[in-house]
């Protein structure tokens, strides 16, 4: 277990150096943030003075460097933009994100699973056929596209819920199905598919032929044994509503880190879109880190070495 | 039919037919030029409704352009970048895949480490801040695309060619001085290459989405090319006066990505009957 963990640490480590080194580079590559910044009728003195304040006209190698310094330190610079520590635009816009992804995979789970489970209870029935036919298009729908035909429907034909910003719960409620319905649709499908493989299984048969009633088998037998597959995906589909965050905060004016490393991206504001992407890949990782200790609790079998 | 195919495949076998017939097409098929402006015919609304026109099936945009026309041109670059992204997501992931499998060791962890660390970056993120700065070309979006999705395919292909490697006849191949690429291109890939397809299938419904995605934050073919996510960003804009121009594309790409997606699942009950009976019908 300690040689897994320290194996697992080193690796996530690399991760998340290889990820801010491309996005260090891609960032540089974009252009003259010195230029963009400044108003048009600037000098060439103006942007000289500037790059040199910035620190973009020493060479690149003393760049990456400083930045990655800086980095370790949590440290990613102070935005060109907002003249504020980036790190800190980030913690201010992260807590809107967080609330928004966990109502989101909330929503789904609630959802998913037990329609998952209902589903594989009566495999094949009208009501399996029409669950499983509403999963395929949630998940084949683009995300961004079932924003607006929320906003459509219930935001201004019927103008249940504001369609855009940050407040109240009604605030959440559209922009946390848009950016849930994804999750959901996978986790419904994987709970039914996990749920049928299961109650194939001879100890599944041997509780009926004990005489344990049907809820018992299916809630308390059953899917202790399929949640392994089910945590999984949960896990992963969390780490994808992060990614998914930038799209549906774009569609809801939702002041997240996704929205902010969006608009970081159009203005060259290379420190915040640094510090929300680096941020965005620690909770990546971290939330595949719990979910792969998790398994050692459902199942007992699992042991790393 | 329904005796034949499980529920939807015919519908999607359907739908990515008439896709493929009206992106190769489109000059044919669509009724109108997608890109010529009529200002006096703006936002007309699909013919159904009493202010519309037959002349416009599915009602015009806010340059009085056809709206069913742009949907039928605007396959052409769904297909074309998705199926291209594909393409070059494919054969990297799956080179990656076989070397690590085959070769195992150093390479292997090395692979493996790169596929970790694509893992745990927001794709979205990464494609637009680089489409963002080389530019949003074809090649660009093909590239950033299909770069994004190599993962799947490497870790299908590696564990396929980690349970092969072991095998008698690769042995007896090896035994008998068989040169290592040679194993790889005659006997490793012809043998891992149908949960490849599933993959493949799968991803396209992805790689579609993601170029609509992309198109629809700015990031995506240019104007005044018309793409189904740029339509889309565009019927945003008109949401309480002309809800048509964000409606329709976007039942075009779920319809597509659907088909893909059942197709997909479709293929891997028939190529592995022991799921059968468990995945979705």
């Amino acid at each position: 277990m300690r040689r897994y963990l320290i194996r697992r640490l080193a690796r996530t480590i690399f991760a998340l150096w290889g990820i801010s080194t491309i996005v260090f580079i891609v960032m540089r590559l974009s252009g003259d943030p010195a230029v963009l910044l400044l108003p048009q009728e600037a000098s060439v003195e103006d942007v000289r003075r500037l790059r040199q304040e910035l620190g973009l006209d020493e060479p690149f190698p003393v760049q990456y460097l400083r930045f990655l310094g800086n980095s370790l330190r949590g440290n990613f610079g102070e935005s060109f933009r907002h003249k504020e520590p980036a790190m800190r635009l980030v913690r201010l816009h992260l807590w809107a994100t967080l609330e928004l992804s966990f109502a989101a995979f909330c929503i789904a789970t609630v959802v998913a699973v037990p329609s998952g489970i209902l589903a594989a209870v009566k495999p094949n029935s009208l009501y399996d056929h029409a669950a499983m036919s509403l999963a395929l298009v949630g998940q084949s729908a683009p995300t961004f596209w079932i924003g607006i035909m929320l906003i459509l429907a219930f935001g201004l034909g019927l103008p249940w819920f504001p369609i855009g910003g940050r407040g109240t719960w009604k605030h959440l409620v559209m922009p946390a199905i848009t950016l849930g319905a994804f999750a959901m649709a996978s986790i419904a499908r994987l709970t039914r598919s996990a749920m049928l493989e299961v109650t194939r299984l001879d100890y599944i048969t041997a509780a009926r032929a004990k005489g344990l009633g049907e809820g018992r088998i299916i809630w308390r037998h059953a899917l202790k044994n399929a949640a392994i597959p089910i945590v999984t995906i949960m896990g992963l589909q969390f780490g994808a509503l992060l990614g998914g965050a930038v799209v549906t905060e774009t569609v809801f004016s939702w002041p997240g880190i996704g929205r902010l490393a969006i608009q970081g991206i159009y203005n060259r504001d290379y420190p915040v879109v640094q510090a929300a992407v680096f941020t965005a890949a620690v909770f990546f990782v971290g939330i595949n880190f719990v979910v792969d200790l998790l398994y050692t609790l459902l199942d007992p079998r699992i042991r790393y070495e | 039919m329904s005796k034949r195919f499980p529920p939807l495949v015919g519908f999607s076998l359907f739908i990515l037919l008439t896709l493929i017939v009206t992106a190769l097409f489109s000059p044919q098929v669509a009724p109108h030029n997608p890109i010529r402006e009529r200002l006096l015919d703006r936002l007309l609304p699909p013919a159904w409704d009493q202010d519309g026109d037959w002349h416009y099936v599915l009602g015009t945009d806010h340059l009085g352009r056809d709206l069913l026309s742009r949907i039928i041109f605007g396959s052409r670059v769904s297909l074309a970048v998705g199926v291209a992204a594909v393409v070059v997501g494919g054969a990297l992931g799956i080179s990656l895949g076989v070397t690590a499998g085959f070769f195992g060791g150093r390479l292997d962890e090395v692979i493996m480490a790169l596929a970790d660390m694509q893992l745990a970056f927001p794709t979205i993120l990464l494609a637009i801040a680089i489409i963002a700065v080389l530019g949003p070309s074809f090649a660009n979006l093909v590239v950033v695309i299909g770069i994004s999705g190599w993962v799947t395919y490497a870790r299908i292909a590696r564990g396929q060619v980690l349970s092969l490697r072991e095998k008698e006849f690769v042995e007896a191949i090896r035994a008998q001085g068989g040169n290592q690429f040679r194993i790889i291109i005659r006997h490793i890939l012809p043998n891992i290459l149908s949960p490849l397809i599933v993959v493949a299938t799968l991803d396209l419904a992805r790689t579609i989405i993601l170029e609509s995605t992309l198109s629809f934050l700015g990031l995506g073919i240019q104007p005044p090319t018309p793409s189904w996510g740029g339509m889309l960003s565009d019927g945003r804009e008109y949401l309480l006066s002309a809800w048509w121009i964000a409606t329709f594309p976007g039942v075009a790409l779920m319809l597509t990505a659907l088909s893909f997606n059942r197709l997909g699942d479709w293929i891997r009950d028939l190529a592995d009957p022991r799921l059968r009976r468990t995945e979705l019908r």
